[in-house]
């Protein structure tokens, strides 16, 4: 890997065990299957794809939250895949995730302010007087009034809950943060609030995103480079530029046309995709999208097709990648 | 144009602990015959309250209609007698698609029988005033056959099997159709879609309002489709309006709606969707506490153009071009939108 990447991942694959009423093993659930990828230094890797693609699985297997089944997560230079909890304390600090619903991951007992000052307790010895200094500097940052340090999580918006993840992580200065679904179920009005605070503060605490999404709109706004996923495989990866105008793979181009584009044509007269992804549990052999795909041919069955990067920087995972040497349009 | 519904000065309250919230402040609001209206705006607009109103299930105990009226179809929903309404209105004549397709079978019957028990009830062949006591084995089987077929047309693949499945048996978009079928089989004048594609996948979701779209131009059904989603609104609506906490603040055809907005209210909501041209633009302020709104325009603390007769009287509604009407003392001028 490249030496700017601040995270790398090898090969990481995350597989649940599938039970019968028996409880006993009938198969396995390919959460993530061989992913690998890095996240350069100060840049914001998005990661799309729709529910069940194992966009979250992937973050929460980085985080340490779940143990991988096989593979390699590469933090600062450091091996972290098989750390002990009291050793990737110390990682911790440095690679930070944000909860979906922030406002089931506070606790409703808890004030603000108490919540602000936990990370500070475990994380520093920093004492009483310098933490509520740290958190008053890092509630402003997000731009939350002082007055919110004595209130209870139900007594704020969904907008401000957000807002309080977000300084509870920033209070230690990571250099990572993994956002996970940081704007779904926000109005349109609070998200361009709340995406403008994630750039504003990436700029001035010098982080490193991945933002994990599956709001192709928000994701070409915010993102440097973007990771598509389908099914527990990265089936295309590149800038967001690149992805969003010259998308590749059949997946990328059918999810990209399903976005409804005001003033543009209307989707619900061109949209193509038929059918519903494959259940997880039970995968279609060789490429997964192949059962929906509209160009499929025989020997997309044969093998899974691997990410093969046809032109710096853009990598897809299709045998009939417009970008392949050979190609020729059927 | 002929109006199938026509709500005026509606206003409803909520009896809550710290007072009563003006959820709904004298909301006009029309829907033509065969139309797909879009109702948009953001949680806690009351866009919800006002299409619980028209169904007539807000909860009894704490919600206060005050003034208004609901017309449908040449009766007063408000004045109807309720027993009227629950036999040949609701679910007969209006009919619903909820938000949630998940939670809104019973897990613990199939598909089919809870099929069976809405026709049982509100098939088109049951003699309206009377509910059947005994389900006669005639209707049962014609009603089955109108069922098989319309599992066919929401593209539902095998529908005989489909029937003796349970719902979790099923997924996410399919149980989404099934929910579209229902809303369909007791032949409605009226649709009203809560936010039908919010959990589903962009893609399901292109595939879901396709089929709305088809069905409803196909069967001359009108719909209320409520969205916060103003791209999904785009896709599939004829006219919107646009709500703001509480007062509907603009309507208007689609076209119109997204090239020349008027209030400033729905400039700035469509200013605020992501875009490459002028980047990301949020409203600063928050939505008002509905138990103590500001008076006038309630839109006002929020408004960079807004004057002192704001602050005093929410303007009635004006006509500013065909068909579009937006309730504004300072409507935009051509100003440059998305």
């Amino acid at each position: 890997m490249t030496a700017d990447a601040l995270l790398s991942l090898e090969n990481l694959s995350k597989h649940f065990p599938v039970l019968n009423v028996w409880k006993r093993r009938s198969g396995w659930l390919k959460a993530l299957d061989e992913v690998s990828l890095s996240v350069h230094k100060g840049e914001i890797l998005g990661i799309v794809g729709e529910s069940g693609c194992g966009k979250s699985t992937l973050g929460k297997t980085v985080m340490g939250i779940h143990r991988p089944t096989s593979g390699r997560i590469i933090f600062e230079g450091n091996d972290i895949t098989h750390l002990k909890p009291h050793q990737s304390r110390g990682m911790r600090r440095d690679l930070q995730y944000t909860y979906q619903d922030p406002g089931a991951s506070l606790d409703p007992r808890w004030k603000i302010g108490r919540s602000l000052d936990e990370p500070l307790v475990i994380h520093t010895r920093l004492n009483r007087g310098a933490r509520r200094e740290r958190v008053r500097e890092i509630l402003d940052a997000v731009g939350l009034p002082d007055g919110h340090l004595d209130l209870y999580p139900h007594e704020i918006s969904g907008g401000q809950q957000r807002r309080v993840g977000l300084a509870r992580i920033l209070t230690l200065h990571p250099t990572m943060v993994v956002l996970d679904e940081p704007t779904s179920g926000l109005d349109v009005s609070v998200q361009a609030t709340i995406l403008n605070l994630f750039l504003d503060l990436q700029k001035r605490f010098d982080l490193t995103y991945v933002f994990i999404s599956h709001d192709l709109g928000v994701v070409r706004m915010v993102c440097d480079r973007v990771a598509v996923m389908y099914l527990g495989k990265v089936v295309e990866l590149g800038s967001s530029d690149e992805i969003f105008d010259r998308p590749r793979h059949p997946y990328t181009q059918s999810l990209l046309a399903a976005v409804p584009q005001i003033g543009k044509g209307r989707v619900t007269e061109t949209f193509w995709l038929e059918g519903e992804p494959p259940d997880p549990g039970n995968l279609p052999s060789g490429c997964r999208f192949r059962t929906r795909c509209t160009q499929a041919r025989d020997d997309c069955a044969l093998a899974v097709p691997p990410l093969v990067e046809h032109s710096p920087g853009h990598a897809d995972a299709c045998l009939y990648s417009p970008a392949r040497r050979g190609y020729s349009p059927a | 144009m002929d109006d199938l519904l026509a709500v005026t000065g509606l206003t409803v309250g909520f009896a809550t602990e710290s007072g009563l919230a003006r959820v709904l402040d004298q909301v006009d609001f029309r829907i033509g015959r065969g139309e797909i209206v879009g109702l948009v705006g953001e949680s806690g607009c009351g866009k919800t309250t006002l299409a619980r109103a028209i169904l007539g299930v807000l909860p009894a105990n704490s919600a206060r209609i005050s003034a208004g009226s609901i017309e449908f179809d040449g009766r007063d929903l408000l004045q109807e007698d309720p027993d009227a309404l629950a036999t040949d209105i609701r679910g007969r004549a209006i009919t619903f698609v909820p938000q949630d397709p998940f939670s809104s079978f019973n897990p613990v019957f199939t598909i089919g029988r809870q099929i069976e028990e809405l026709m049982k009830w509100k098939s088109p062949d049951a003699e309206p005033g009377s509910g059947p006591r005994r389900y006669a084995r005639a209707r049962r089987s014609s009603d089955l056959e109108r069922v098989l077929e319309l599992l066919r047309i929401v593209q539902l693949p095998d529908p005989e099997a489909l029937l003796r499945k349970y719902p979790h048996e099923v997924s996410g978009g399919q149980r989404q159709r099934l929910m579209i079928a229902m809303a369909l089989l007791p032949e409605p004048k009226l649709i009203i879609a809560d936010e039908p594609t919010t959990a589903l996948d962009v893609t399901i979701q292109a595939q879901i309002l396709k089929l709305l779209r088809r069905l409803a131009a196909e069967r001359g059904v009108s719909v209320l489709f409520t969205t916060h989603d103003l791209g999904t609104a785009y896709e599939i609506c004829d006219r919107m309006t646009v709500m703001y906490a509480g007062q509907d603040v603009e309507s208007a055809p689609s076209d119109s709606f997204f090239t020349e907005p008027r209030h400033i209210y729905t400039v700035r909501l469509l200013q605020s969707l992501p875009s490459r041209d002028h980047g990301i633009r949020g409203i600063p302020g928050q939505v008002p506490d509905l138990t103590a709104p500001p008076p006038g325009c309630r839109f006002h603390p929020r408004c960079d153009a807004a004057s002192a007769l704001c602050r005093q009287t929410r303007p009635d509604p004006s006509d500013v071009g065909a068909g579009h009407v937006a309730r504004c003392w300072h409507p935009a001028q051509g100003e440059g939108t998305p």
